[in-house]
């Protein structure tokens, strides 16, 4: 009987679904916990005085609650106003919003590309140069309208099982089907996907943009017979991993190292290489016509101060944009190996260009969809 | 009504008869306005939730930026919306068939069972209908993936060397869809067989006939009426199927359904979105246009 197999899974569906309802009950709760709070602030104010606000908005979950340890604390406290939260679910929100000519959020959380995107659609606001010029983050992470606040990665995941002592140091190493052979999976978009290609066909990390989408195609082609699973959510790229559904996978650095931090699966035990990962990011962005842009940029600034911006990876395993924020001694040193753009990791990489998206991604996802239906 | 007046009318004068039909036309009239009124609500219903929401829909899929447009229709011409219109059919064909050739000996089961088994049976039949399609779907993949019971059990049994290839592609999604469709074949076909008197058989058997050609000459034509029913239900649901496919298919199975997701997700479309759903509908239509000018409707639903 192989019953503890359909338990597993079964339990794990279950985490979902109180991982789902739990922040969902979090959001709730630190909006409630927010009201009362500035309540109390309120009825404490001299009569006339009125207690300022800025509106943010994340992915909520995990990660917003460790952006509200992390950063919102400290900016309610050095400012003393209260940070209100709200959760988004992508583009569409900030569109909307700015179509509506009445933002109601002041910062938002997107993807970079969407950050890049709306940009070019001219729907956002600039951020203060001051900001901006900090030598810390790096060019390709921000933009004159938009800022990264954290960095994680695309990266190779395997089962120790399946290759033995062997290790995939790259792309390929993903494409060698001779020396590493198995099962494969791969995100159902061109992104990533044409990168690891051209990489893998022997073009350097430095020169692959703009990305020569025909050679791209050419290589995929190889490694499609290979690709069993076609992910199309993070959650799904670990568990065919953890299943042992297939042998190596390309995902998010923090999927994979989630589920080598969990009890082992069906695959047995799972290991990563950062090599050849590439770097992508979560920014900042303030919608056209924010309500309270002054301060929004204030807290802004305090945020992506190298020792403050820093503090996320104290309660989740991302990675702080601002590189400075590897010295100000805020991460601990044992933490540092599994952070993709720490000092030891960050050159083994590159960072993946959001313009050549913004501009190439229609067509690409339209030619990536016809090839693999063929 | 009528009967009672038609003799009447005849002793009259023909002035009479020219007001009294009048009269008898104004009655018909108010009475049909009496049944519209109480049809009024749920018309209201059908047209605020169904009709204007697919009105809406059709208009967004002509008007783009600078007006009227078909560039959203013209977009369907790429080689990728013809493949998943080919893949979609693909599925839905095989599925409804597989549904067929499964449902009718179960439904023809039922049917014959005495009053309590066949209750039990239908129970049965009912049972995955009441669980959520989603789990049904895990539990598809905790059966059939490499590592599944299904072929450790095999593995195990030395009845094969490497995992045979069940989910992440076509086959698996047919299986997923299968379970999902066949208890909405089962049960019209069911039904039709249930009305159908065990005299007329007896009668065939009297004439002469065969178990076998009584069955094939009364009993089948007899049925046919649900078997229509049910793969028209079957078909047209695995049409705008999702979720099955999404998480079965591996990634590669690619349904209209799903190219009208990519479409607002990945390119905020709804131009193009709106035109793909569409299709969909005159699609689905069409096939209901066509099943019922070859079987004419009131067999399949007012056969009785």
């Amino acid at each position: 009987m192989r019953l503890p197999r359909v338990d597993r899974t079964a339990r794990q569906i279950a985490s979902k679904i109180i991982e789902a309802e739990g922040s969902h009950m979090n959001v709730t709760k630190i909006g409630a916990m927010a009201l009362v709070g500035a309540g109390l602030v309120f009825a404490a104010q001299p009569a006339g005085a009125q207690q300022k606000s800025i509106t943010v908005s994340s992915w909520g979950g995990a990660f917003q609650k460790a952006q509200r340890e992390a950063w919102f604390n400290l900016v309610e406290k050095e400012l003393g106003i209260t940070v209100k939260e709200d959760t988004t679910s992508g583009i569409a929100d900030i569109r909307t919003q700015v179509a509506s000519g009445k933002p109601t959020w002041d910062l938002s959380t997107q993807g970079a590309y969407t950050c890049a995107l709306l940009q070019k659609e001219g729907k956002l606001e600039k951020i203060d140069d001051a900001i901006i010029n900090d030598p810390g983050v790096p060019a390709e992470l921000k933009s004159s309208h938009w800022i990264s606040q954290i960095v994680y990665s695309t990266a190779i995941g395997w089962r120790t099982k399946a290759f033995g002592d062997k290790k995939p140091t790259g792309w390929a190493a993903f494409w060698d089907t001779k020396n590493f052979p198995g099962q494969r999976s791969m995100r159902k978009h061109p992104l990533y996907n044409l990168e690891a290609a051209l990489i893998a066909d022997g073009v350097p990390m430095d020169k692959l943009y703009p990305l020569d989408a025909d050679r791209a195609f050419k290589k995929l082609a190889q490694v499609k017979p290979h690709v069993l699973v076609w992910w199309s959510s993070g959650a799904q790229s670990a568990q065919v991993l953890q299943d042992g559904e297939v042998d190596m996978t390309q995902a998010w650095n923090g999927r994979i190292q989630a589920a080598m931090a969990e009890k082992e699966g069906k695959g047995g035990k799972l290991d990563i290489t950062f090599d050849q990962q590439m770097l992508v990011s979560d920014c900042w962005l303030m919608p056209k016509g924010a309500p309270n842009k002054e301060l929004a940029m204030k807290a802004l600034a305090i945020m992506m101060r190298p020792e403050v911006n820093a503090r996320i990876s104290l309660f989740i395993n991302y990675a702080p944009s601002n590189l400075k924020g590897f010295d100000a001694a805020v991460i601990p040193p044992e933490k540092l190996p599994d952070l993709p753009n720490s000092p030891q990791n960050k050159g083994k990489g590159f960072v993946m260009s959001v313009d050549w998206w913004v501009e190439n991604s229609d067509e690409m996802v339209k030619r990536f969809d016809a090839f693999l239906q063929q | 009504m009528t009967t009672d007046a038609a003799p009447a009318i005849a002793h009259r004068p023909a002035g009479d008869e020219a007001l009294n039909a009048g009269r008898y036309k104004t009655a018909r009239r108010l009475e049909e306005l009496a049944l519209g009124g109480l049809a009024l609500p749920a018309l209201l219903l059908i047209g605020l939730i169904a009709l204007a929401p697919n009105l809406w829909l059709c208009w967004l899929s002509f008007y783009g930026p600078n007006g009227f447009t078909l560039a959203y229709y013209e977009r369907l011409l790429h080689p990728n919306y013809m493949l998943t219109l080919k893949t979609t059919f693909e599925l839905s064909f095989l599925v409804t068939g597989i549904c067929m050739a499964l449902g009718y000996p179960l439904a023809y089961l039922i049917a014959q069972s005495s009053q309590r088994m066949a209750s039990l049976l239908l129970l049965l039949v009912m049972f995955p209908v009441w669980t959520s399609l989603l789990v049904r779907c895990y539990a598809w993949l905790v059966l059939l993936q490499r590592r599944g019971l299904i072929n450790t059990w095999l593995g195990d049994a030395g009845i094969i060397e490497t995992p045979l290839r069940l989910v992440h592609n076509f086959t698996g999604t047919t299986i997923g869809m299968v379970h999902i469709m066949l208890p909405f074949m089962v049960l019209p076909l069911y039904a039709a067989m249930r009305a159908i008197s065990p005299d007329y058989m007896r009668a065939a058997a009297n004439l002469g006939a065969s178990p076998i050609k009584a069955f094939w000459q009364v009993f089948v034509p007899l049925s046919l009426p649900g078997l229509v029913a049910g793969v028209i239900i079957v078909f047209v649901l695995c049409l705008g199927f999702y979720v099955t496919p999404a998480l079965l298919g591996g990634g590669r199975v690619m349904m209209w359904s799903m190219q009208i997701e990519r479409t607002v997700t990945y390119h905020s479309d709804w131009g193009a979105a709106s035109a793909l759903g569409v299709v969909l509908l005159v699609m689905t239509l069409l096939i209901l246009w066509l099943v019922g000018r070859l079987v004419g409707f009131e067999r399949i639903m007012g056969s009785r």
